[in-house]
């Protein structure tokens, strides 16, 4: 048997075993809305532990994480600071809004919006920022697969042909699963992952140099500058990873999936606990930095520092073992793959169609509608996976330079009673309009500074504003004082 | 502002060992946060 073929066959295995395990978790429970989407508020914190690891670590961790070490160094650090201050964050923020959840019964981020502004506008414009954000992220996790068969197969699948498959597995998996599936295939893919990245991050600089103290003394030799900033790059210094760091860790828990996993668990304890631990699991990141440096040392240069990793592996380590470290990594692109889409889709069909188009549809029809929408979604990103050369933290700091924009309304939202919707609506809109000019005409970073974070300083300052120029009788929404109270 | 690879404490570069440190440092932080605010305890 070919080694090819091995590798294949062993990832395909894991991911088989993955959608098996997801298809029979939601045998013994009805699939209505709320079941499919936030699984009946019933998680306790084993499960949300799961699920909210399942969400954080993916194809960008594993391959996009690695391959910024090998190709930018120190600025990578950036990555292990950014999820540990999101925790702390979310920590404060979320048990109170998990209180307004519970008492509103809220599904989806827009809810949160609708209900504390009084405004469906507003709630599906938001809905609109969080459905454009996830795309970049569903590219990123189709791309990571990508390079994950086209390596395993030894270059004899291509790449948009892997996608392809990739994209299909993981809309199946999502129509009929929903999110209880998830978060129990989160199990197993938290499990492999773990051990992957040990693994990986002690063996290779072992095998090669010893140790890890060597490999380090080593890359300092042939590349002094590669682990301070700004590493391998001219432009990301220290102004750069502050403003990153600080817009990213507000933007953790902005996305539409992290903030409705929020109302899947049992309580706000359930969530403060999640906090607490979860840094713990970012210390894998470590072992996975240390991959990439090696790789830097013992392969020839790369292309694209994305494949570095899988390469190595491939180049260290027999075909079986390349197949379990590739289906872990399928694992990772294909779980948060499905949770972006189910929240994307959910959102899009509940907070935005029909509000505004469509204000009759049952709850029957817009689980049919979400469910046509994950395909629709699925085909998007693998369009643009298919013809995007952007390295996957790129597409990752893209997505975050517009969900982090939500972050103003949301906190202002919790803790200042007069912020209003017509301020937060101007806020986003500037913010993202921003973060998209300096964006798309590649003025990231902008005179060293992250132009999302500029973004988010603009915006934030324009809800103060408006929201403080406003007269008092104006400044609430429906009801919001009562829900102020509430979380209070 | 302790951007910087010497010393290697630990067999990691100064700056990898000290944001680890400080990620390690974060849950008891919490943790301690989470107790003494539920000591709330009416």
């Amino acid at each position: 048997m070919s080694s090819s073929t091995v590798a294949l066959s062993v990832i395909f295995g894991i991911v088989g075993s993955g959608t098996v395990a997801g298809f029979f978790s939601r045998a013994h429970h009805k699939m209505d809305l709320e079941q499919w989407t936030v699984a009946g508020r019933g998680f306790g914190a084993v499960l949300v532990y799961l699920l909210m690891a399942g969400e954080v670590y993916t194809t960008f961790s594993f391959l996009g994480a690695s391959g910024w070490a090998y190709s930018r160094g120190g600025p990578t650090l950036y990555i292990l600071a950014y999820l540990t201050l999101g925790y702390v964050i979310s920590f404060f923020i979320l048990p109170p809004i998990w209180e307004m959840g519970k008492r509103y019964r809220l599904q989806t981020q827009s809810d949160f919006f609708r209900v504390r502004y009084g405004n469906e506008y507003l709630a599906a414009f938001v809905c609109m920022i969080g459905v454009l954000s996830f795309i970049p992220y569903v590219q990123l996790q189709l791309t990571g697969l990508g390079i994950i068969v086209q390596i395993a197969s030894f270059d004899s699948i291509g790449r948009a042909a892997a996608m392809t498959i990739s994209t299909v597995l993981v809309a199946a998996f999502v129509y009929v699963g929903g999110i209880r599936a998830v978060a129990w295939v989160s199990v197993l893919k938290d499990a492999l992952m773990l051990l992957a990245a040990v693994s990986i991050g002690v063996a290779l600089p072992q095998m090669y140099f010893g140790g890890a103290g060597k490999m380090f003394t080593a890359l300092l030799q042939a590349h002094p500058r590669h682990l301070t900033m700004p590493g391998a790059t001219q432009n990301l210094g220290h102004n750069w990873f502050i403003s990153t760091v600080l817009l990213t860790s507000c933007g953790l828990y902005m996305w539409p999936h992290s903030f409705g996993s929020t109302f899947t668990a049992r309580s706000g304890e359930t969530l403060r606990r999640n906090a607490i631990v979860m840094p713990l699991y970012t210390t894998t990141i470590a072992f996975i930095f240390m991959a990439g440096f090696t790789a830097l040392l013992v392969l020839p240069p790369l292309s694209n520092g994305d494949l570095a990793l899988l390469t190595l592996v491939r180049k260290s380590f027999p075909p079986w073992l390349l197949g379990i470290v590739g289906g872990a990594g399928a694992l990772t692109a294909m779980v948060p793959s499905a949770i972006f889409l189910l929240t994307a889709s959910t959102l899009f069909v509940k907070n935005l169609f029909r509000p505004l188009f469509a204000p009759r549809l049952k709850d029957e029809q817009v689980s049919l509608l979400a469910r046509l929408m994950v395909v629709a979604l699925s085909l998007c990103s693998l369009y643009l996976a298919i013809y995007s050369s952007a390295t996957l933290v790129s597409m990752l700091l893209l997505g975050y330079a517009g969900v982090s924009q939500l972050f103003p309304g949301v906190v202002l939202g919790l803790y200042w009673e007069r912020t209003n919707p017509m301020g937060v609506f101007a806020g986003i809109f500037a913010g993202v309009g921003i973060a998209a000019v300096l964006f798309f005409t590649h003025r990231e970073p902008w005179f060293g500074w992250s132009a999302g974070f500029l973004a988010l300083c603009v915006n934030s300052l324009i809800v103060v504003f408006v929201s403080a120029l406003r007269p008092a009788a104006e400044k609430v929404g429906a009801g919001v004082s009562t829900n102020l109270q509430v979380i209070r | 502002l302790w951007d910087r690879v010497y010393p290697i404490v630990l067999g990691l570069p100064f700056n990898l060992f000290w944001l680890l440190s400080w990620i390690f440092l974060t849950p008891v932080c919490m943790w301690a946060a989470y107790r003494i605010e539920g000591q709330e305890r009416q």
